[in-house]
C-alpha cells in the first residue's frame, strides 16, 4: 500500500477532469496544495484528500520573454493564493502579455489546467492555469 | 570542532573559454595549492562543486577525473556536490565539516561550470531544472521569471512604485559593474549607466537584460586546513568563523518570498557560530543573480530592514567605502556566474579582501567578511563568515 494519499500523477489526472484536489490536515485543519507527503502547515501525516473551490487571487506575475528550449515566449507565469490558503504556480491565460501590469495583482481568478509537453521530463505535465473572473 | 583555515585560493578568469570542466577546475585548484605552499599529494580529500556538467559536456561523476588530473593519490576520495547556484558553497560547507571534525587536516574544495557554449535556450532550460519539476517547471517558469515575480511582489508589498524600484534595481547593476571594472578576473570590466539597464531588452517583466547576471564559464578553489597547519603554510591564513545552510520547497509553498526563510535561517546559523551580527560584517559577497536579488538578500542578511534595502542604493551604503560594501568583486552581475563555481569565487574574493590584496576595489581594513549563495528558488542557501 502506498504511503501517498495523493500522488502528483493523481493530482494531474484530477486537474484534467476539472477538479482541484489537495490534502486537508486532520490535525491542524490546513490545506496542502499541490499535494506532498505531509501537511505543509504542521508536518502531520494524518491527512485526507479534499476538493478545493478553485478560486483565488493573483499575488504576483511575470511575462517570460526568453523561454527555455522547447517553449515559445511570451507567456505569463503567475502565483495565486487560493481561498483555502495555499498558493499555486501557473499560467495566466486570456491576458495580452504586452498589457500585463501591476494591476493584475489582487485580481480574482479561477483555476483550470493545461497539459504541457517538455523535454527532459518523465511524461506529460499538467500545470494550473488562471483566468480572471470578470 | 577544530578551527578551520583557508590557506590558499585560486580562480580562473570568468567568461568564455575553450578549456574543459576538468581543465578549468584544475587551473583554479593548482593556484590554490601553490598559494598554500603544499603539493597535490598533501590533499586528503577533494570536494567538487559542479551543477550542469551532464548537459554541458556529457560529463557526470567528474570528481574522480579531476583528482586524477591533479595527480591526487588513489586513496583520496573525490566527490561531486550539487546545489544549483549554491553548488560550490554546499561543497565548502561539507569540506569545512570534515576538517572541523578532525577526520581530515587538509582538503581541496571548489566549483566549476561551463555554460556559454550551450546557448541561451538550452542554458535557460537547464537552469529551470532547479525549480520544482513536479509542480512548477511545467508553467515555463525561468530563473529570470522567479526574480521578476519577486520584483513585482516586492514593489506591491512595500508600496514602492515599480518605476522607482526599477531605478534602484538599475543602481545595483551600475554599482556592481563599477566594481567589476576593477577586477581583472571579471567577465565584464566595463562601467554602465542606469540608462544602459533601462534601455536593454526585457527578459522577464520587469527584469531587463542588464538586471540579469550573465551565463559564464569559470572555476574557483580553496585549500582548507587546520589552524596549526595553515600557520605553517602561509603568512596570512583566513579563518572560517561561521557557516550555515538552509532549505526550502517550491515557491508556491514559500508564498511571500520577499523574506526568504531558508536564507534567514542560514544566516542566523552563520552569525551564531561566528558570534557576530550583521553590524560586524565589513564586506559581503552576496547572490546578485538579478538586481532585485541583491536587494532582497541584503535585507535577509540583516544589513537593512525589510522593505528598506532598495533605498540603500541611492545613498551609496553598499558601495565600496559605504556602510556595508556589497559585491566589491563585481558580484554575479559583472564578475560572472558560472553557477557551480560561484560560491567558491565569492569566498575567493572575501579571502583576498581580508588579506588586503584587492587593489583598487579593496575595502579598507576589512577583518570580517561574509558570503551568501542562493541555489534554485531559495531551496538551498549557504552563508559563510570568514575573518582574520
Amino acid at each position: 500500500m502506498s504511503f501517498y494519499k495523493l500522488t502528483h500523477r493523481e493530482y494531474f489526472d484530477a486537474l484534467k477532469e476539472g477538479r482541484l484536489l489537495g490534502l486537508k490536515c486532520r490535525q491542524c485543519g490546513g490545506y496542502t496544495v499541490p499535494p506532498k507527503a505531509c501537511c505543509d502547515g504542521c508536518g502531520g501525516t494524518d491527512t485526507e484528500v479534499a476538493g478545493l473551490s478553485g478560486k483565488g487571487e493573483i499575488k504576483t506575475f511575470t511575462v517570460v520573454r526568453v523561454a527555455p528550449e522547447g517553449l515559445q515566449a511570451p507567456y505569463i507565469v503567475a502565483m495565486a493564493e487560493l481561498e483555502e490558503g495555499p498558493w499555486l504556480m501557473g499560467n495566466l491565460l486570456d491576458v495580452d502579455p504586452d498589457r500585463a501590469g501591476m494591476d493584475l495583482i489582487g485580481k480574482k481568478v479561477s483555476v483550470g489546467h493545461r497539459v504541457v509537453q517538455m523535454n527532459y521530463t518523465a511524461g506529460e505535465g499538467v500545470t494550473p492555469v488562471f483566468k480572471i473572473i470578470p | 570542532m577544530r578551527k578551520v583555515a583557508v590557506a590558499g585560493v585560486g580562480m580562473t578568469k570568468f567568461g568564455k573559454t575553450d578549456k574543459s570542466l576538468v581543465e578549468l577546475f584544475s587551473e583554479a585548484a593548482m593556484e590554490a595549492i601553490t598559494e598554500s605552499n603544499i603539493r597535490p599529494g598533501d590533499i586528503q580529500a577533494l570536494f567538487v562543486g559542479n551543477c550542469l556538467g551532464d548537459f554541458a559536456e556529457g560529463q557526470a561523476n567528474i570528481a574522480g577525473f579531476i583528482a586524477s588530473e591533479l595527480g591526487l593519490p588513489p586513496s583520496v576520495p573525490a566527490t561531486r556536490f550539487e546545489g544549483a547556484c549554491a553548488t560550490a558553497s554546499v561543497a565548502i560547507r561539507d569540506a569545512f565539516m570534515w576538517v572541523a571534525s578532525g577526520f581530515y587536516d587538509t582538503v581541496l574544495v571548489g566549483g566549476v561550470e561551463k555554460i556559454l557554449h550551450m546557448g541561451t535556450p538550452l542554458a535557460t532550460r537547464t537552469f529551470a531544472m532547479a525549480s520544482d519539476s513536479r509542480y512548477e517547471e511545467f508553467s515555463g517558469l525561468t530563473f529570470p521569471g522567479v526574480f521578476a515575480m519577486l520584483a513585482h511582489m516586492y514593489a506591491h508589498k512595500y508600496g514602492i512604485p515599480l518605476p522607482v524600484l526599477k531605478e534602484r534595481m538599475a543602481l545595483v547593476a551600475v554599482k556592481n559593474h563599477k566594481n567589476g571594472a576593477k577586477n581583472p578576473l571579471a567577465q565584464f570590466q566595463k562601467e554602465i549607466t542606469v540608462e544602459t539597464v533601462l534601455n536593454s531588452f526585457m527578459v522577464a517583466d520587469p527584469l531587463q537584460l542588464f538586471d540579469c547576471c550573465p551565463f559564464s564559464d569559470g572555476a574557483a578553489a580553496l585549500v582548507l586546513t587546520t589552524e596549526e597547519k595553515a600557520r605553517k603554510m602561509v603568512q596570512k591564513p583566513v579563518y572560517v568563523l561561521g557557516i550555515g545552510q538552509g532549505s526550502a520547497g517550491s515557491l508556491c509553498r514559500q508564498k511571500d518570498y520577499t523574506v526568504m526563510q531558508s536564507r534567514v535561517a542560514s544566516a542566523r546559523q552563520a552569525y551564531e557560530m561566528a558570534g557576530v551580527g550583521p553590524g560586524d560584517i565589513d564586506v559581503c559577497e552576496l547572490h546578485d543573480c538579478f538586481t532585485i536579488a541583491e536587494i532582497v538578500a541584503s535585507e535577509c542578511l540583516g544589513f537593512f530592514e525589510f522593505g528598506k534595502g532598495s533605498e540603500a542604493l541611492e545613498t551609496g551604503e553598499t558601495a565600496i567605502g559605504g556602510k556595508i560594501p556589497i559585491n566589491p568583486s563585481g558580484g554575479l552581475k559583472a564578475k560572472g556566474h558560472p553557477i557551480g563555481a560561484t560560491g567558491a569565487a565569492q569566498a575567493y574574493e572575501i579571502v583576498k579582501q581580508l588579506r588586503g590584496e584587492c587593489g583598487d576595489r579593496q575595502v579598507d581594513g576589512a577583518r570580517i567578511g561574509m558570503t551568501d549563495t542562493l541555489g534554485g528558488d531559495a531551496s538551498t542557501i549557504v552563508n559563510l563568515i570568514l575573518g582574520v
